[in-house]
């Protein structure tokens, strides 16, 4: 009875943890060229946020159960060939079913494949662990990089265009600050999001 | 030697499992995605040319236009793909030209990967429909302050790169078709 709580409690942990303390854009720094190329607009973010969930849910699915055939020396290969194969299925799927999304998603489709979230839980954590805990690792860690990329977007979009997802936000004489939808903009906002980040961390600790 | 061996059968086997499950996914989902580009190309011109009824396919070199015709069955124009070089890759435009190949009847960026927010507003609304009844002769031009003839428009601030690169396509293009069209 108490191994059922005991692994209870571990799997909420494995899933808790990257929407907040492990989070992979504001606390572990990962995969940073998506975060601040995409975040243009709010509904980019969460675009991406849900194909990235999709390509992290099945690549860790499946490199924890084939953990233990992939020799170590090629795992990496091994890896890429799986996200590669999974960021393509999205791909083709979107172009079958979704054109307008395709379209509007376009590139960062494709650079799915070198988001190094994706590869740092399949090394970091799927490939250590069983499936299920793999997968709730994968859930929390997407949901968290969802979260991230639509807060992200839309401080940028509110900011350097005056909506929110594309309703104006802003009262008509708000002269859009153009810099906040450049990389700069970018940077700075993420910045100050992990500043914050830290200082609520901080908090919480003490 | 064993241990090689081994690398190299796993490797191959996934790669394999891999290429198999994509072209599975690619034959089904294959016919849908030609019906989309198809789709997309017939929703662009009668979007760009309302009045067209009746469309033909004119091959050329290597390329199709569209002979487009009216009610009555007069020419009213042409409408043809242009694709070449953005900023950032390859932009294809759809543009229905009258039949004297003078004034374009509209355009519609079908694809690009420009950077979102900037050069990616070539897609917006505000920027194509700078490009109805624009006056193609001698060439399409553009201009970063005021309009001031039939023949230019004005770049997006900030992707002047990418407006340039529109304009230049939209230019070559019509040109060839003036030659080709000739014939």
């Amino acid at each position: 009875m108490a191994e059922i709580i005991e692994s209870k409690i571990k799997m909420k942990k494995e899933f808790i943890k990257g929407l907040w303390k492990e989070h992979p854009i504001l606390r572990q720094l990962l995969g940073m060229c998506p975060a601040l190329a995409v975040t243009t607009s709010a509904i980019n973010g969460i675009s991406m946020g849900l194909a990235v969930i999709f390509v992290l849910f099945f690549s860790s699915l499946v490199v924890s159960l084939i953990k233990k055939v992939i020799p170590p020396q090629v795992r990496i290969a091994v890896y890429t060939v799986i996200i590669a194969t999974f960021v393509t299925v999205v791909d083709i799927f979107f172009k079958a079913n979704f054109p307008q999304i395709s379209r509007a998603l376009g590139p960062y489709l494709p650079l799915i494949v070198v988001n190094c979230i994706i590869l740092g839980r399949c090394e970091a954590f799927a490939s250590k662990n069983s499936v299920l805990v793999s997968l709730l690792d994968a859930l929390g860690m997407g949901l968290g990089f969802m979260w991230g990329l639509f807060l992200l977007g839309s401080i940028r979009e509110i900011l350097g265009f005056g909506s929110l997802l594309g309703v104006k936000m802003m009262p008509p004489e708000y002269n859009p600050l153009i810099i906040m939808i450049l990389p700069a903009g970018a940077f700075l906002v993420l910045g100050f999001l992990v500043a914050v980040m830290n200082r609520l961390e901080l908090r919480i600790k003490n | 030697m064993k241990e090689a061996f081994k690398i190299i059968v796993v490797l191959t086997v996934i790669c394999l499992i891999c290429a198999f499950f994509l072209s599975f996914v690619f034959s089904v989902a294959k016919e849908k995605i030609e019906m989309n580009a198809k789709r997309a190309i017939e929703e662009g011109i009668s979007k760009l040319a309302p009045c067209a009824k009746r469309v033909e396919e004119i091959k050329l070199k290597d390329e199709v236009v569209y002979k487009l015709f009216d009610e009555q069955d007069n020419s009213v124009g042409y409408a043809f793909l242009a694709q070449g070089q953005g900023y950032q890759g390859k932009i294809k435009i759809l543009a229905v030209v009258d039949s004297s190949l003078e004034k374009l009847e509209g355009i519609e960026v079908v694809e690009s990967v420009e950077t979102p927010g900037l050069g990616a507003r070539i897609t917006e609304a505000l920027f194509m429909e700078q490009f109805k009844k624009l006056t193609v002769i001698p060439k399409i031009e553009y201009v970063k302050e005021e309009v001031e003839k039939d023949n230019q428009i004005m770049a997006i601030t900030g992707a002047t790169v990418t407006s340039k690169a529109v304009v230049n396509i939209l230019n070559k293009r019509i040109e060839e078709l003036r030659e080709e069209l000739k014939g």
